[in-house]
């Protein structure tokens, strides 16, 4: 039964006992979600050696802490996690269970959506009740032209995996406490998954969310010459190229250049937006930062809606005159 | 080595219109392709047939016009087809979906290794192939930017955004593939021409046996209650303007004057 379900929880990723930083942000969209419903707000935290954790849980709003601690738990591989955490969740019947949408949360949430039989929002950027009292997850959907409210309506738990940064964590009350629950389960690690070590990330270049200035061109942007021009002003500003998603998807520039939902969040102090439309998945990339330059030849591209600076013309036009603009500035 | 890859056939532009009455799909008019990413996944799998030998096999569940991705796929070099296409399968989310397409592998029968997509490029969900892992009760390597196979285990490096990890799984395991795993060679037409000879299969629900409480509409718990526009959030947008030139001057002012220069 439907109603037999109670309690918000939350999946409290951490790796080598520090905490994802998406899991502060579900607690502070959890006490959102409890105004409405009132349920109890538990973090379930899995790992060996992590007890120390809860406290953190306590201070940014979790009510309680469900622990599970194993030394087959102390790295995560996915079969052990989906044992634990389904024999967790049909013991206590929670009615939503929220994932941070990281690697980890992506690669167990699945599993968990058929260890369950229940339904599974991917990537959500918004929770919340709607007027029928229906718990909602907003995702972008076509092209990014449209949102969608995604519900679970019959089966429970509800869950999702939720974009990070789409909330604040809440200002930590030290000192705060919550009910912690220990479970001993038994659970043995997967003798057919094994991870070998892990190495730092080659970069096609220096990583995009530190970047004080960033270029960005889009579908406009047709070949390699087009991309050169882009690059020049990019370094002549000291900054790093990057585009929305066509770019990467034909080929001309790596994943990790990506902006928006499925790529990078950046937050520069300048960001130039040159031929993109500016779809809801691309702003949520790029919208908080400083001071947005749009440059794109179509006056009602959605784009201008949250850009500081506009230049309604053709880029091909306008940034070679802006080169050279700079150039004789600087000499 | 027995390889199944699963090919989804997604619309060839993020530009799909919405049926303003309905808030569906707008279907007609809009060409199709094979998702980028199960290209990918269809060229690991035929490098690994190329090293180990055995056999690739491409399952689609979808229209009975997502026959055209799975010639591409034989054109590829792939060495047979299943299409599950049934109305019943229709209006399926990533559970259903997992569902029907572990029901295809089991009867399909001894695979080794079976390969995804990173994600579709139209529900980008990337739930389908941990997911399909889980039905199956399998391990999983989400994330892959290199495949290898030794000794009855594929090893893999996971691309993580600021790391890379090196893990290997036991077969049988599913393995979903980022984009830069590989080039996919390209499916000429004389190559699309020959593998009309290539066996292709479609089956049903019945087929499959599938319990029809799993499948399609019935078998999905999450639904799209709403779909909307999103807010227009007004900021007031300086707009250059003039020729090139003077664009260019007004713009490198205000950048100055922001010490941005
Ligand atoms: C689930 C999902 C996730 C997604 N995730 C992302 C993501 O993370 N990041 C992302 O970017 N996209 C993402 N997308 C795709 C997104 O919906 C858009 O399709 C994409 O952002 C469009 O990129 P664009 O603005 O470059 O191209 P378009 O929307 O085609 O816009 C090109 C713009 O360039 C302008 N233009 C063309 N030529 C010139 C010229 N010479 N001078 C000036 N202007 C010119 C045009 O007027 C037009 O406005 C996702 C889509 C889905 C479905
Ligand atoms: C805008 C939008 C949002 C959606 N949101 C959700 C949601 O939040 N939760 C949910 O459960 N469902 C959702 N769906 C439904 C979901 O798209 C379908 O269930 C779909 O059949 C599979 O998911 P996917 O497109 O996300 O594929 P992904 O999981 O992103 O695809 C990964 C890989 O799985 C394989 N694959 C996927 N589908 C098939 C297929 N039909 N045949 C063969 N191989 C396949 C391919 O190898 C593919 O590369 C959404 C659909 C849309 C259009």
């Amino acid at each position: 039964m439907k109603s037999d379900y109670k309690g918000i929880w939350v999946f409290a990723e951490q790796e080598n006992g520090k905490l994802h930083q998406t899991v502060l942000e579900l607690l502070a969209k959890s006490k959102e979600l409890q105004k409405h419903n009132g349920e109890k707000i538990t973090a379930v935290l899995l790992g060996a050696d992590v007890a120390a954790l809860a406290d953190t849980l306590f201070a940014y709003g979790a009510d309680a802490v469900l622990l599970a601690e194993s030394e087959a738990l102390r790295e995560y591989s996915a079969r052990p996690y989906q044992k634990v955490l389904t024999e967790l969740a049909e013991k206590y019947k929670p009615s939503i269970i929220l994932y941070g949408a990281t690697p980890l949360g992506r690669d167990l949430a699945p599993r968990m959506m058929v260890a369950l039989d229940t339904g599974l929002t991917a990537d959500a950027i918004d929770l919340g009740f709607d007027e029928d009292g229906v718990f909602y997850q907003t995702t972008p959907g076509y092209g990014g032209k449209i949102l969608a409210h995604i519900v679970i309506l019959e089966r429970r738990p509800q869950m999702a995996t939720v974009h990070p940064q789409i909330c604040e964590p809440l200002e930590p009350v030290n000192g705060a406490k919550g009910e912690l629950l220990v479970e001993n389960l038994a659970v043995e690690g997967d003798a057919e998954y094994e991870v070998l070590e892990t190495l730092p990330a080659e970069k096609s270049g220096e990583s995009l969310t530190e970047a004080k200035v960033v270029v960005a061109g889009g579908r406009g942007v047709k070949n390699e010459d087009d991309l050169t021009m882009l690059r020049e002003l990019a370094e002549l500003l000291g900054g790093q190229i990057a585009s929305s998603r066509p770019l990467v998807d034909n080929g001309m520039l790596p994943h990790d250049r990506q902006i928006g939902q499925s790529g990078t969040t950046v937050t520069p102090q300048l960001m130039f937006n040159i031929a993109i439309s500016g779809s809801v998945q691309y702003q949520l990339g790029m919208q908080k930062a400083k001071c947005i330059v749009a440059i794109n030849q179509s006056e009602d591209a959605p784009i201008y809606d949250i850009a500081h600076i506009g230049a309604v013309v053709d880029y091909k036009k306008l940034i070679p005159a802006l080169i050279a603009e700079i150039k004789a500035r600087r000499q | 080595m027995k390889i199944l890859v699963f090919v989804k056939q997604v619309p060839d532009t993020d530009d799909v219109q919405l049926d303003p009455k309905t808030g569906n799909l707008r279907r007609d008019g809009v060409k199709s392709m094979m998702n980028p990413m199960d290209a990918n996944a269809i060229e690991a799998a035929l490098q690994l047939k190329e090293k180990h030998g055995g056999s690739v096999v491409v399952v689609t569940m979808g229209l009975p016009m997502a026959t055209e991705v799975q010639k591409k796929a034989l054109g590829m070099g792939c060495d047979e087809a299943f299409l599950l296409s049934d109305r019943p399968f229709g209006g399926a989310d990533t559970l259903a979906t997992s569902y029907t397409l572990a029901k295809a592998a089991e009867k399909i029968g001894d695979f080794d290794l079976l390969l995804f997509g990173r994600l579709a490029t139209d529900g980008d969900t990337a739930q389908t192939g941990p997911a399909v892992a889980a039905q199956l009760g399998i391990p999983q390597i989400s994330l892959a930017s290199s495949i290898e196979v030794r000794d009855g285990w594929v090893y893999c490096d996971r691309d993580l955004g600021d790391r890379v990890q090196r893990v290997r799984a036991k077969l049988p395991a599913v393995v979903t593939v980022n984009g830069g795993i590989n080039k996919p060679r390209y499916a000429t037409p004389i190559n699309i021409m020959r593998a009309q000879k290539k066996p292709r299969t479609t089956w049903t629900a019945a087929d499959l046996g599938c319990d029809m409480t799993k499948i399609g509409t019935p078998g999905s718990p999450s639904s799209t209650k709403k779909v909307f526009e999103p807010e227009k959030r007004n900021t007031d947008t300086q707009y250059l303007t003039g020729s090139p030139d003077e664009m260019a001057k007004a713009l490198a002012d205000l950048l100055e004057a922001e010490h941005l220069l």
